[in-house]
């Protein structure tokens, strides 16, 4: 089975913390900063970058269209 | 694997719309029209037509809408989105109009216009934004807060005896023979905004073949207004609006 890994790009600055992304997520990859963004927010990042698949769940549930989702076959690259 | 190897421009999955605009949205963290705005600029954006589409914004969060998605939009009165989405319909007949609209902007004060452009069959989308309160205002009750509701001028929740009953209007228009796509949809789960998307799709599609007015109701959430976290307040319309607001496609023609 070709395993497909997936990392997230997250704009800190627009990040609101909302932590709707954090509860899409299917393996548990995203989490809430204990540092805040220049607003004040805790903002998500990947707090556990190797369980990411790039399903894009985060993305698309993301109000303000703060994550960019990329995806990458690895066993393609070999 | 590193993780800057993922990070690629050709491995890219899923990424903003050129369509949504660098502003940061004004929206409490985790409104749903955030999402609703991204579901929609992904849709112009996929069907390309930017240049022909024209949103009516209502008064409400999302009357500043206009900066957030880069199409030609109009502000009406309060309610009247769909009054004036009909007199630009009928002055450019293949543009692709459609109102965005709260539940106190068209479930209040705009009550009469919708149901009368819903009955002429007007050609335009209607965008319905449900979340139960007036959220811009302080969380007053609206005609949609459902009973035992908390808001802010009912805090011991809606009562029948005091407030009446909340009102469903999305079944009300679904009988309209001048509607011929009518559901109610919501954004709170990735299937949810997929499903929501397709929705709104078949709505500009709709409008495309003239077949009439195509009204999407979503469900949503008024974090603030309901004094709950964005998650809980998820969990929350899970629990109480859903039973009372089914989500469902009411009449597909």
């Amino acid at each position: 089975m070709a395993k497909v890994r997936g990392a997230i790009v997250v704009d800190v600055e627009k990040c609101k913390g909302c932590g709707l992304c954090v509860v899409a997520c299917p393996s548990k990859v995203i989490d809430l900063a204990k540092e805040v963004n220049g607003k004040g927010y805790n903002y998500a990042y990947m707090a556990n970058p190797d369980a990411c698949i790039g399903c894009a769940n985060c993305a698309i549930v993301c109000p303000d269209t703060v994550i960019t989702v990329y995806k990458v076959n690895t066993e393609a690259n070999v | 694997m590193d993780v800057k190897d993922i990070i690629k421009e050709e491995n890219l999955v899923y990424g903003k719309t050129k369509l949504l605009t660098d502003n940061i949205m004004h929206y409490c963290p985790g409104c749903t029209h955030g999402v609703v705005h991204k579901v929609l600029a992904e849709v112009i954006d996929e069907m390309g037509i930017q240049e022909k589409t024209i949103g009516v914004a209502p008064v409400g969060c999302s009357v500043l809408a206009y900066n957030y998605i880069d199409i030609d939009w109009h502000e009406a009165a309060h309610g009247r989105a769909p009054a004036l989405a009909t007199a630009i319909n009928r002055l450019y007949p293949d543009k692709y109009v459609f109102t965005y609209q709260g539940d106190g902007d068209l479930a209040s004060i705009g009550t009469a216009e919708i149901i009368h452009a819903c009955n002429r069959g007007e050609n335009i989308v209607v965008i319905f934004i449900n979340n139960g309160i007036y959220g811009m205002t302080g969380g007053q009750m609206a005609p949609t807060s459902i009973l035992d509701m908390p808001t802010s001028t009912t805090p011991y929740g809606r009562k029948v005896e005091l407030n009446g009953y909340p009102l469903k209007i999305t079944d009300l228009i679904a009988q309209l023979p001048g509607t011929c796509y009518v559901t109610r949809q919501s954004g709170h789960t990735p299937a949810a905004v997929r499903k929501l998307k397709k929705a709104i799709t078949k709505a500009f599609e709709n409008v495309g073949k003239k077949k009439g007015t195509s009204f999407i109701e979503v469900v949503s959430t008024c974090n603030s207004g309901w004094k709950l976290s964005p998650v809980k307040a998820n969990e929350w319309m899970v629990e109480h609006m859903f039973p009372f607001y089914p989500i469902g496609d009411f009449k597909d023609e």
